[in-house]
Formats: structure tokens, sequence, C-alpha cells
């Protein structure tokens, strides 16, 4: 075989290799999708939207108190970790520098990035379930903060890196302090990317179940307040997944869809909303 | 008998003495010494590398953003030392403004690229600014092309028109001096001669620096010429003498294209 063709033969079996294992991941993604969408259709309502998570034996219900949990829950999530993780991501990019601590916040960060959320969980459990007796939807919007800052300081710090040099200069040039410069020109200039990693972030921890179920725990019944425990959809998935009765498993696949739904919106209003940024 | 008018000394709006200035280890300017005018344009010509804008950023500390970089000797302004770490330097920059090679429009509308500026040292009411916008807008030629679209952000405009739109932010601090790191080099040839124009009109309030790769328009636009090469200062004076009789072989060498 001349040394050309074994080149060839070599280039397919090498396509050939990643198209099958592009095969394999794609397959699997889409069957999870299509199990999700025949189920979570199949329990899709007005009911769910309309009524509270049912007591054990009885008929029907919804998921109301749930959805209006988790929409408390990761509402105060951003309004938490969105200036917190701007801030120091700011703080990373134009006023760190390679001092130690900067250093040392960036590594923790990393770390935080990837830290199993049931550890976050059981970490604010001991420091805000405990110590005030009780679960709350406060415990698990903090729980959530914890797994959304690191993302949205990295977002933010990656982001202002790719600034130009000369817009920076161009600010100082005209006499602005450094905080004026990084707020009102750097920060702008990069707002679309920035926002982009926040919308994610909001992703990320909307469907977090592990840290919810030591912190927020559950509610079976709508409540807005937010320092008693706090139904939220996917601590409610979760139970009633697992249970016997078929309208609560029924309901674990409309949850599911709706977070499904949910995550898929925020993607790809990320998307649309970074792409049209970085083209003009 | 006619007062010797030839010979007057300008007078020096800044005043470089054994300048010398150093990225970490290397030298990258050697006991600069010169006068910039005032109310006069002067150039600083010579080959990519040379230290002609790092001469220039000496003058609003721009290399204080970079830790490494640090500078020797005086340059004097008003009297006192620019290169004093005791300056503030927010304050030399809104005095010494500077417009960069490439356009650098802020992230804004065309008003708030003039009004931050403006903001940071004077609290004007809502009709002052608008008139000083204008002002600037107008000193810069821009405001025939823009005085309806305040409102659009500064990057729609053309390369040219953002050029304009810098130095439009930079003169509405109201500076005493402005730098500019060869403004033209990112232009096309009708937006170059706008800016040159312009130059041209903005020195009787403004002394101005000009770092520039392109000879010819050192030639056309500024009175006086420094010819930098290696870091040192081998021939400063009158434009129309250097170019005609260079007293140093290197500057003709340059100046007629042997090198560089």
């Amino acid at each position: 075989m001349s040394l050309y063709s074994r080149r060839v033969m070599t280039n397919r079996i090498g396509v050939g290799l990643s198209m099958a294992a592009m095969a394999f991941g794609l397959l699997a993604l889409l069957w999870i999708l299509w199990t999700l969408l025949y189920n979570g259709f199949a329990a899709l309502s007005w009911d769910l939207f309309t009524r509270d998570t049912p007591a054990p034996g009885s008929e029907g219900g919804g998921l109301r108190n749930a959805i209006v949990g988790s929409l408390l829950i990761v509402g105060f999530t951003a309004l938490v970790s969105t200036p917190v993780g701007i801030l120091a991501g700011i703080y990373l990019a134009e006023f760190g520098g390679r001092s130690r601590f900067a250093a040392a916040a960036r590594f923790v960060t990393d770390v935080m990035l990837s830290a199993p959320s049931i550890v976050i969980g059981l970490f604010v459990y001991a420091l805000a379930v405990e110590t005030v007796g009780g679960f709350s939807g406060w415990a698990g919007s903090l729980a959530l903060s914890l797994i959304a800052i690191p993302v949205v300081v990295r977002t933010t710090e990656n982001m202002l890196v790719l600034v130009p040099g000369s817009l920076r200069e161009a600010a100082f040039a005209v006499g602005a302090p450094h905080w004026q410069v990084s707020l009102k020109v750097t920060l702008r200039a990069v707002k679309a990317g920035v926002l982009t990693g926040i919308l994610l972030a909001i992703a990320r921890v909307a469907g977090e179940t592990a840290p919810l179920l030591f912190t927020a725990l559950s509610n079976q019944f709508y409540s807005t307040e937010m320092s008693m425990p706090m139904g939220n959809l996917p601590v409610v998935i979760f139970q009633f997944a697992m249970s016997p009765y078929d309208n609560w498993v029924n309901l674990a696949w409309g949850g599911a869809l709706l977070i499904a739904l949910l995550v898929l919106a925020i993607n790809v209003i990320a998307r649309v909303l970074f792409r049209k940024k970085s083209s003009d | 008998m006619p007062p010797p008018q030839e010979n007057v000394e300008p007078e020096a709006i800044l005043a470089v003495r054994d300048l010398s200035f150093y990225y970490g280890e290397f030298r990258g300017l050697n006991k600069v010494s010169l006068d910039i005018a005032k109310s006069k344009v002067t150039a600083f010509i010579g080959p990519s590398g040379c230290g002609k804008s790092t001469l220039l950023r000496t003058f609003n500390r721009m290399y204080d953003l970079y830790p490494g970089q640090r500078a020797d000797g005086q340059i004097n302004f008003h009297g006192s030392n620019l290169l004093d770490h005791r300056q503030d330097v927010n304050l030399v920059r809104a005095k010494i403004g500077m417009v960069f090679q490439k356009p650098t429009p802020f992230p804004m509308t065309i008003y708030e690229n003039i009004a931050f500026g403006v903001r940071l040292y004077e609290r004007l009411s809502k009709s002052d600014m608008d008139a000083r916008v204008e002002w600037a807008l107008r000193k810069a030629a821009l405001w025939e092309e823009t005085g309806n679209k305040l409102q659009q952000s500064g990057l729609s405009l053309s390369g040219g028109q953002q050029q304009r739109l810098c130095i439009a932010r930079t003169i509405a601090v109201k500076p005493e001096v402005v730098l500019l790191d060869e403004p033209t080099s990112a232009l096309d040839p009708l937006s170059t001669a706008k800016i040159e124009e312009l130059i041209n009109e903005l020195k009787s309030e403004y002394s101005i620096a000009i770092v520039t790769h392109n000879m010819q328009q050192a030639a056309r636009i500024s009175d006086y010429t420094a010819f930098i090469y290696l870091g040192e200062l081998v021939e400063f004076g009158s434009t129309s003498e250097l170019f005609v009789k260079p007293k140093n072989q290197q500057t003709e060498d340059y100046i007629t294209g042997r090198f560089g």
C-alpha cells in the first residue's frame, strides 16, 4: 500500500471514529430530550400553574408553590450574585493584577467553580440553617449564590481582560480615575459578555437540587415567606419522581420540563444577546 | 529699525531635561532634552521602536499604568516637574490630553463620549454641557456630521469620524497640551487631510506634540521637528531647517529615505 493511500485510510478511520463518538453523545442527548418532552407535555396543564402540590393520596394538583418558590429563590440569588460577582471580577481584572491576594482569590474561585454543589449545601446548612434553627428560602438563595458568584466573577474577569489596552488608556487619558475607567468604560464595553455570564450562572443554579435539599427544603403549601422553608421545583421533582403516586410522578415530569425550558430560554437569550453585541 | 522677530525664542510649555526612560532593564530613551513650544506643533519622527511614542507617553504619565516602566529626569510644566511622584496624574492628564493611533471611542453615545471627560472636572448644567459638546464637536469639525445624531453610539461613526470624536473629546476637557500619537496612521487619505487641517486650526489655542511615521506629514503640519533614533534625540530644530538642511548625517539619511 502506498504512503498516500495509507494516509487516506487513516483519515477515513479517524473521521469515522469521531463521527461515531459524536453520534453516541447526540443519541443520548436526544433520548433524554425526547423522554422529557414526551412525558413533560403530557403533564402540562393550567393546573400546573394554578394549583399547589397535592398531599399524599389526593388527586390532581399542580406546582404553583414550587414555581413561585423557585422564582423567588433564584431571583434573590441573581440579585446577590450579580453585584458581588461583577465587583469581584472587576477587582481581579483591573486592580488585583498579579498581587498575591488576587492570585489567591482566583484560585479559590476556581475551586468553588468545581466544588460539588452538595458540599456547598452542607456548608450553608451548618452556617445558616442549624444556627437559626430552621430551613429557609434565604438559606436556599445563599447556597445558590455561592454557586453562581464564581461563575459571574470568572466571566466578568475574562471579558474585561479582553478589552483592548488602547481603550483603557484612552479613558485614563482624559483624566478619569481608575474606578470610573473600570465602571463606566471598560465594563460598559463588555456588558453583553458579562450579562451572558450572569444568565448562564442563573441557568446553572436554576436546576440545582442538592444545595436546596439542605437549605430551602420544600414546602407543600404556597408561601412567599423567605424566612420559612420554601417549595421549589428541583426538590419537588426529586421527591415526586420517586413516589408511588401516579399524579406525583406526572407532576415531576411537568416540573422537569419547565426547568429544561427555562434553562433553554436563558441560553438562547444569552446567545442572541452575545452575538448581537459582538457583531457591532 | 524693525525689531528682530525671527530670533525670538518661543515660549516653552513643556521643558524636557535629561529625560531617560526604562522598560524594566531596557533603556528606551537616553538623556533627551527639548522644549515643546507653546501654541506650536512639534513633531517627533524616527523609525519604528526609536522611542518617539515613549517620549510622548511620558508627557501625560501614561507609562504609570504599567509597572516596570519608569522615567528619570525632568519635564517642567508651569514650574513643576511632571515626573514627580507627588503629581496628581489625573489632573496632569486633564491638562495634557492625548489622542491615540487607533480611534478609541468609548462604548457610549457621541454626546456621552464628550461629556464623560468634562464631567470629571466640571459641574455643568444641562444647557452648559450641551453648549460644551457642541463647541468641542465644532472645534473638531464634526458638528456638521453628528449634530443631529448625538444620541447614537460613538462606535457607529466611520474611522475618520471616530478619530475626530476622540480629538473633540480631548479638547472638550480644555487641556493646554494635546498629544497625538500617530493619529492618522489608521485612516484613509481623505480623513488624514481633515485631521491635518484640524491640527493646523487647533494650534493657535493648544500646544501640540505629534508622533508620526509619515515625514511628509511632519513637514506639512509641524513648526518644529525632533528626529529620534535608538532612544537618542539626534536633531531638533525648526521643521523647515531640519528638512531642508539637516545638520546631522543620520537625520539626512533618514529624511532622504536611506534607512528607516
